[in-house]
């Protein structure tokens, strides 16, 4: 019958019209809620909530109250902007040197204190142009020491392209929340992710079983 | 009295709704027949090739994710094997079906992206497109889980993949496997039997065989001229020789079978993700390698069937860390050789969808 | 039947009487002119504010097509959209192109919008409302809307862009022809309810007239989406090939009356379409004739969307083969059809159709449309929908290698 496809075409788009539940926009930064769901995350009914707070209720039902919205994630999602561990950094510019667009400036100075095992050197500059990264990682993949990781966040618009710069300050002041992209030993733990709230401590990071205070003077005290 | 007339030139691109990038065509039209056409571009060009000389064999890898955009993973495999071979490298098993499977994933989203394209610039206000976006949105959630990223993957490497897949891929990739006929069922019931979508592409823009040949045009464009050539099964690379799934190829070479082998490769890639799941081994992902490695003197041509068509890299190691020469064969660029031949004669309109039914990425094309 | 005394309701000889009565004999012309601005005002304001809703309505239910949400954010649903866009364009820089014809230039929009406004006057709302009394308003109707191809060709051949030129050419050969099926298809509607005045359309039309006349319904409603550029013949403006048509060239409150001519079309169609073929404001109980007719052009709105959302476009040439080989003999026939029914069913002596005259063509014009849609169905599916089975080839074939 001529004209059965495109009847059969209509069939589909009111099917995807009635059924929203393969709607596929994202919100964010925030989202719209309806008054239930803010009823849910409050723990209380919808009449309850209705009742308590009529006038957030009513902005939620002409769609006018938001909450903030994260976006879903993968914990390994490699974001645009790098944690790093100074404690595990040696200064040996691994990473400067596998960077695809040579953007990573380490300068160093032999006068670190002993952290972990033996003398550091001590990192004066540590600068990550990420205006001209692409984020693909290299350098976290070649870091032999786990000090740097990948982030999850990608908030990092700037006006100025100068500001764009990662200092070793800003790395060193960051909350420390390290994708787990190529970091296994991050990913095993359980339920990490790194939109939570909790920090991944330097000696969480490796990938090698940290040694015991003890083994450590028991080796050297050996030498 | 005749009326005189006089051909136009238009300009079209390289800013253009349906130019695919940044793609320009001086197209001579007589009224709305095209007359001759001649394509500009260069646009886009980044010196992929000669970047590449000034890159270790590793850090290639990024730069190859950038050129054909929405198959980055086939990109990453074909140069990959071009290291490989040059460096005499063995990858394991189950690195092996890591890249089929994420390969085959992203011939699905390429595909997507074709049809839906094809689609949107016949005219249907967005919503093909739309819902072609919505099912390669779960293949690039798939991505995200296996290497972070979404669109430049970067995920593998001379000797293997970067990292092996989280715990929480398998049972997604099962639900998508499982999810997608239908998906691709729901989208052939908005387009397949469309009267409107026949009439525009039955019989438009016949590409014949011989021509596909001669222009060495390849990909679901010559299998849609009836030429049943994969290099999948050609050159059986990775493991495409332990699974099985068929070459689907066109009647006449029209828009409309192009777009019909497009929907028909989906099917197959499915089919292929799906014995790869079973057969999949444990093991190692990645064998070790130097990471700056050293080949020895020498070149080599590595080829994958991309979406798109042949994607071959050949390399020249003069013994550096760093490749002497990379030639990227783009099957985007190659497919364009015959694009005068088809456009000569149509109207302007079928213009539009036969070059969206060549489904070029400027990214490649240009390098 | 209502009666067919003029009740002053809210319409040219209400408003007139009214001021009339407030002023002495010597102010008549003022209060004439007086009642003429309220009239216009009104009218103008109701079209610009339910456009402005329904571009808000259109992207929203676009979206959940598209299984998206559309516009959200700006008030409760995003209904404050439309304003929020129209500040926009005001902010623009108006720009005329170098080498541009300045007048007609500007020219354009006005007369693009100004028709719309113009058939918006002649929808008889309610029972009595407005100048719909207008005694050749089919006529007038099919007058003003070809009026639109005058302003598309001004707007694409002013502002020197090959795009808008191509766009000119393809909306004034697509117009014309669809001119041809639509006035004859409201033709037939004219001697179904033996009258011109889209008032008398109304009140004679005891029976929908898309029961009565499927052909002519369907004839109009493809017609009228080609009038008004909407898929599938939107090639007017074809944005993945030209861009944006004959408007390529606008910005600012040109462009954005170009916008609202080209969201006010679905709406002014969709009332027709209810005035003529699903009987205006008459509706059954209580509910007034208002909702009624509000009711029955949302309908139409709806599917016109709906049909927007799914189907591509087709070509130009296909489009006037759609209009000449298409709809024009279909249009024809209808024509031909009703007005033999209507010479044999009709009273002798008065003229008129009783409610089963009007079954008995429903009847016999279903039939007709049937027939017609399987032949034409036999006609063109078999050349449509068949395709030669894929053969491999045998120049390069992997299996023939391997054999």
């Amino acid at each position: 019958m001529y004209g059965a496809g495109m009847a059969k075409g209509l069939l589909v788009t009111m099917k995807n019209f009635v059924k929203p539940d393969r709607m596929f926009t994202v919100q964010y930064p925030d989202r719209k809620v309806s008054p239930t769901e803010l009823a849910k995350m409050s723990g209380v009914g919808v009449f309850t909530f209705m009742r308590k707070n009529p006038k957030t209720a009513f902005k939620a039902m002409t769609g006018q109250m938001t909450v903030p919205a994260r976006l879903k994630q993968h914990p390994r999602f490699r974001g645009e902007e790098f944690t790093w561990y100074e404690q595990r950094c040696t200064g040996c510019a691994s990473c400067a040197k596998y960077c695809p667009l040579g953007i990573i400036r380490i300068v160093t100075s032999p006068s670190g204190e002993q952290v972990q095992e033996g003398q550091k050197y001590h990192l004066d500059v540590f600068d990550i142009d990420i205006g001209r990264c692409m984020f693909c990682g290299l350098c976290v993949e070649a870091c032999p020491y786990d000090a740097l990781h990948m982030g999850s966040g990608f908030e990092e618009g700037k006006y100025r392209r100068k500001d764009l710069v990662v200092t070793v300050d800003r790395l060193k002041s960051q909350p420390k929340h390290p994708s787990t992209w190529f970091r296994p030993q991050i990913q095993g733990k359980e339920g990490y992710h790194p939109h939570g709230e909790k920090d991944v401590t330097w000696q969480e990071a490796g990938r090698h079983e940290q040694p015991s205070r003890k083994h450590q003077e028991e080796k050297w005290a050996k030498r | 009295m005749a009326i005189r007339t006089e051909p136009v030139t238009v300009n079209l691109g390289p800013q253009h709704p349906s130019t695919h990038g940044v793609f320009r065509l001086r197209v001579t039209f007589d009224g709305e027949v095209v007359l001759d056409v001649e394509p500009v571009f260069g646009y886009l060009h980044r010196g992929t090739e000669k970047l590449a000389e000034e890159r270790t064999y590793v850090q290639v890898v990024t730069l190859t994710d950038r050129l054909d955009y929405v198959s980055a993973m086939t990109n990453n495999l074909a140069y990959v094997r071009a290291v490989e071979k040059l460096a005499g490298i063995e990858v394991p098993e189950r690195a092996k079906y890591l890249r089929v499977i994420s390969s085959e994933l992203q011939r699905i989203a390429s595909h997507l992206i074709a049809t839906g394209f094809l689609l949107q610039e016949l005219g249907a206000f967005a919503t093909p497109l739309m819902y072609c976006f919505r099912e390669r949105e779960r293949i690039l959630e798939l991505f995200e889980m296996l290497c972070g990223a979404r669109i430049t993957v970067s995920y593998m490497r001379p000797g293997g993949v970067l990292q092996d897949a989280p715990e929480d891929f398998w049972p997604a990739l099962d639900e998508l496997v499982k999810a997608m006929p239908q998906y691709i069922e729901e989208l052939e019931g908005l387009i397949t039997s469309n009267e409107i979508v026949l009439a525009r592409t039955k019989d438009v823009g016949v590409l014949t065989a011989e021509k596909a040949i001669n222009a060495s045009v390849t990909g679901p464009m010559l299998r849609a001229t009836g030429v049943q050539w994969d290099l999948r099964k050609a050159d059986p690379h990775e493991v495409y020789d332990r699974v099985e799934f068929d070459v689907p190829i066109g009647a006449i070479g029209d828009t409309y079978d192009r777009y019909l082998v497009r929907v028909q490769e989906m099917r197959q890639s499915l089919r292929i993700i799906e014995q790869c799941v079973k057969q999949i081994p444990k093991g190692d992902i990645r064998s070790r390698t130097a990471y700056f490695i050293r080949p020895p003197v020498g070149d080599a041509y590595g080829a994958v069937e991309s979406p798109k068509g042949e994607l071959g890299f050949y390399l020249v190691s003069d013994g550096g860390i760093a490749p002497y020469r990379c030639k990227i064969r783009s099957p985007s660029f190659i497919n364009l050789t015959v694009l005068r031949d088809l456009l000569a004669g149509w109207k302007m309109a079928d213009l539009i969808i036969i070059f969206g039914s060549t489904d070029i990425v400027l990214g490649e094309v240009d390098r | 039947m209502e009666g067919q005394a003029v009740k002053a309701g809210f319409d040219f000889l209400g408003i007139y009487g009214f001021f009339d009565g407030l002023m002495p004999e010597s102010l008549d012309w003022l209060a004439f002119l007086v009642a003429g601005f309220i009239l216009a005002f009104a009218i103008i304001n109701a079209l610009v504010v339910s456009t402005a809703v329904y571009t808000w309505f259109e992207r929203r239910a676009l979206g959940k097509f598209q299984s998206r949400l559309g516009p959200n954010r700006w008030g409760p649903f995003g209904l404050l959209q439309p304003i929020a866009d129209v500040v926009k364009f005001m902010s623009k820089e108006d720009t005329v192109p170098d080498g541009a014809d300045r007048q007609v230039f500007t020219l354009a929009p006005i007369v693009f919008v100004a028709t719309g406004f113009l058939v918006f006057a002649l929808i008889p709302l309610g029972s009595n409302d407005w100048l719909s009394r207008l005694n050749i308003g089919l006529v007038f109707i099919i007058a003003v809307t070809s009026v639109n191809t005058l302003a598309i060709f001004m707007a694409g051949w002013s502002s020197r862009n090959k795009y808008a030129m191509f766009g000119a050419m393809r909306g004034v050969a697509m117009l014309i022809s669809y001119e041809v099926p639509m006035a004859l298809a409201i033709a037939a509607v004219a001697l179904a309810s033996q009258s011109l005045s889209t008032y008398t359309v109304v009140t004679n039309q005891e029976v929908p007239f898309m029961l009565v006349m499927p052909l002519a319904f369907f004839i109009f409603v493809a017609a009228a989406s080609a009038e008004m550029s909407r898929t599938p013949f939107d090639l007017i403006e074809s944005e993945s090939e030209l861009g944006s048509g004959y408007h390529t060239e606008y910005s600012g409150m040109k462009f954005a009356l170009f916008q609202l001519a080209e969201f006010m079309a679905p709406i002014i169609v969709s009332c027709i379409v209810a005035t003529l073929f699903l009987s205006g404001w008459r509706g059954w109980g209580p509910i007034p004739g208002q909702v009624w007719f509000i009711l029955k052009a949302l309908v139409v709105l709806c599917a016109l969307l709906w049909f927007r959302a799914t189907w591509p476009r087709l070509r130009v040439d296909q489009i006037m083969e759609f209009a000449w080989k298409g709809l024009f003999p279909l249009s024809l026939l209808n024509l031909f059809a009703v007005a033999t029914e209507i010479q044999l069913l009709r009273d002798p002596v008065t003229g008129a159709l009783t409610d089963s005259d009007m079954w008995a063509m429903a009847a016999i014009n279903w039939a007709i449309t049937g027939i017609v849609f399987l032949a034409v169905s036999r006609m063109f599916a078999r050349k449509q929908l068949q395709r030669p089975l894929p053969k491999p080839s045998p120049l390069a074939n992997m299996g023939a290698e391997a054999e």
